[in-house]
């Protein structure tokens, strides 16, 4: 009970500070729509193989745009030491790290909710026309996502090239999420059978299981200075 | 007499080889003030560090009124109230939304009434709507002080608190001190400025090269010297 | 320590120099392929080195981050940083042989790939060792990626396994039977490269404790 209070106290903290700055949403946001945008230009509008490659510019739009949010959010922690008193406080450590997780969570996927409806429009495609299962898609892509980026922006924020580390990092680990994520948007966006899809759904899941035992065990470790 | 509250047993802190503190005893009894000086680097700030269980020795022990480090629960460390150079605050939010989050965190109760108590205190009330951010440095670390006390700390621990301080917000500082000191709380202090440590201490102590080179009670050491014996171990 | 040192210097040298023998006389010439396919003796071994000092950055990750002694970084600092060269000589090696055989320099196999992840995911992990002044928070940090990394590589090699299985492969990986003595000159290899690995070690965390110890002094006396 304790455990989940401190998660719900950080994450309406960071709500909050997001609310009064707007400093992360917003600035990821156009960052992502920018990139869907931009992106265009690689085909001819309408192509046929088209739809074989929008489900990957949307992932990667979101990831581009998340790496540049979880750095932001992470150095609201760091400046004025935050992140100190933080670990000062009388409660679990690893509940602090969720916090801040369930926070980028939050964050990537207001993101998410306003950049697919503009994707959708811009490429004419439907991704949701066999049905809500890219939701789920969306939610384990980003959870993995937001797991592994909290962890590592604590990380590169302490290096001295800030903002240069969380990708260079980031990027390579999350391969199989990028990979099972875009595969199995693909399948929907191309109408193929959705049970190919469950096989990527479950190498996400089993991802993100993963990675939250990981991190739960060694981020008692590594944060202790 | 009077009760230990903390004990150092032969404490060591290394980083590395960098060996920050080296066979440090000591113990901390409660209602005292202690005072530590020494030169930049000697290891003062690990020792706070140590003493408010942000990281653990490399060897030796630390006894919680008995019980080691590693036995304690992560509630324990709600007895601490750290007061650092750095804010500790949140430059966007509000005062209030900055203290109601620690308050939060250490599960504080009737937080609304304690929050304007601790600012009525330090004279901040009237700017407790207003984002940390336009605060000056005097007001900022008059409002860390009320973060760092929000739970009732029985161990206080300030690092460099005078530092970058106006009078006015150094005056509210001393005054809380004192206050703090009459209640029987335990005060542990780094500091630079001899004379507002020297003044309000009742044990003295220096570090220097990770050792602990004086501990003494204020009453047995007169200012002149104290000066001296500063100077010696510093100059050594 | 010392003579450990000489001994297997020696042995990487001699080792190196009749695993070179065996690849190229011992072992019988490739009917198809040639002389090309002498390659792969040394591109396997090397593959073998780099995913066992990657393990080996693994295994003393998890070691410091729980008795948080120096040695046991320098040692995974010092694997991933011969595991990289290893993998380097991997990526090399295989277009190298690729070219000629299957007629591109590349192809996105599974296994292919997932060494190229890998290569990035401990790039990463020696920068980062870089750009962090603190050798504690260094320690730590580091290890985090040496272990996070490491669970990752099964993981990314299943992801993009079934990726390539969807897509039809354009090149199959000619395997199978594999002659005896080719074989034999394959494990000569390993063995060979193992020696040289350990006397490798040996050197770069002697080098990575001294480098800590100047560390030490510079900072007790500044």
């Amino acid at each position: 009970m304790k455990y989940l209070n401190t998660i719900s106290a950080i994450v309406r903290k960071d709500v909050l500070h997001e609310l009064k700055s707007r400093e992360i949403v917003v600035s990821m946001l156009l960052f992502s729509v920018l990139t869907v945008v931009v992106f265009s230009f690689i085909f001819e509008p309408g192509s046929q193989f088209k739809n074989e490659v929008v489900g990957g510019i949307l992932w990667m739009s979101f990831v581009f745009a998340g790496i540049l949010g979880l750095n932001k959010s992470m150095m609201s922690e760091v400046t004025g030491g935050n992140f100190s008193a933080l670990l000062l406080a009388p409660v679990d450590r690893s509940a602090i790290f969720f916090g801040k997780a369930v926070s980028n969570f939050i964050f990537i996927a207001m993101v998410e909710i306003f950049t697919i409806p503009l994707f959708m429009v811009l490429y004419n495609v439907n991704i949701f026309a066999y049905g809500a299962m890219p939701v789920v898609i969306f939610f384990l892509g980003t959870y993995g996502f937001a797991i592994l980026g909290t962890l590592f922006s604590i990380i590169s924020v302490n290096t001295r090239t800030r903002e240069v580390m969380l990708p260079l990092l980031l990027l390579p680990i999350i391969v199989p999420i990028i990979l099972s994520s875009v595969q199995a948007l693909n399948i929907y966006i191309l109408g193929h059978d959705p049970a190919d899809a469950s096989k990527w759904l479950q190498l996400l899941a089993a991802f993100d299981a993963i990675f939250t035992v990981v991190v739960f065990a060694v981020f008692d470790f590594i944060v202790e200075d | 007499m009077s009760e230990t509250l903390v004990e150092f047993k032969k404490v060591n802190k290394k980083y590395g080889h960098i060996h920050a503190l080296r066979d440090v005893s000591v113990s901390l009894n409660k209602g005292e003030f202690v005072s530590v000086f020494g030169p930049n680097g000697a290891g003062k700030s690990t020792f706070l560090k140590l003493l408010c269980t942000m990281t653990p020795p490399t060897s030796g022990q630390i006894l919680y009124e008995n019980t080691p480090l590693n036995k304690l629960q992560d509630s324990f460390r709600s007895r601490f109230g750290v007061i650092s150079h750095l804010p500790f605050l949140y430059s966007e939010l509000t005062a209030l939304e900055n203290l109601r989050f620690y308050a939060r965190m250490y599960d504080v109760q009737n937080i609304d009434e304690r929050i304007k108590v601790l600012l009525e205190k330090v004279e901040l009330y009237k700017r407790r709507n207003d984002k940390v951010r336009g605060y000056s440095r005097g007001m900022l670390q008059r409002l860390s002080i009320t973060r760092a006390l929000l739970h009732d700390p029985e161990i206080v621990v300030l690092d460099e608190p005078y530092t970058g301080l106006d009078t006015h917000a150094s005056d509210i500082l001393t005054r809380i001190l004192m206050e703090l000191f009459g209640e029987q709380k335990t005060i542990v202090m780094v500091t630079h400025n001899m004379k507002q440590g020297y003044d309000a201490a009742s044990r003295l102590a220096i570090i220097k090269g990770g050792q602990l080179v004086f501990n003494e009670e204020k009453a047995k050491i007169s200012v002149q010297e104290f000066d001296e014996r500063y100077i010696e171990a510093v100059s050594r | 320590m010392k003579k450990l040192q000489k001994f297997l210097d020696i042995a990487a040298i001699l080792l190196i120099v009749a695993g070179l023998y065996m690849a190229f006389m011992f072992a019988p010439m490739e009917r198809v392929m040639g002389a090309v396919q002498k390659i792969f003796y040394f591109h396997v071994a090397s593959a073998w080195i780099a995913f066992f000092a990657f393990f080996v950055t693994f295994v003393f990750s998890i070691l410091f981050l729980v008795k948080q002694n120096f040695l046991f970084d320098d040692i995974a600092e010092s694997s991933a940083e011969i595991g990289i060269m290893f993998c380097t000589i991997v990526l090399i090696t295989g277009p190298i042989w690729a070219r000629p055989i299957w007629g591109v320099w590349w192809t996105w196999d599974p296994r292919l790939t997932t060494t190229t992840i890998l290569w990035f995911i401990y790039a990463g992990y020696i920068m980062l060792r870089k750009f962090i002044e603190e050798a504690d928070k260094r320690a730590k940090f580091a290890a985090a990626i040496g272990i996070i990394g490491f669970i990752d590589v099964p993981i990314v090699f299943f992801s993009i396994r079934w990726w390539r299985t969807i897509h039809p492969n354009v090149v199959q990986k000619g395997g199978g039977g594999l002659h005896p003595d080719m074989l034999k000159a394959m494990l000569f290899a390993i063995l060979a490269f193992s020696v040289l690995y350990a006397a490798m070690m040996l050197k770069r965390v002697r080098i990575a404790s001294l480098a800590r110890r100047i560390d030490a002094l510079g900072e007790n006396n500044g």
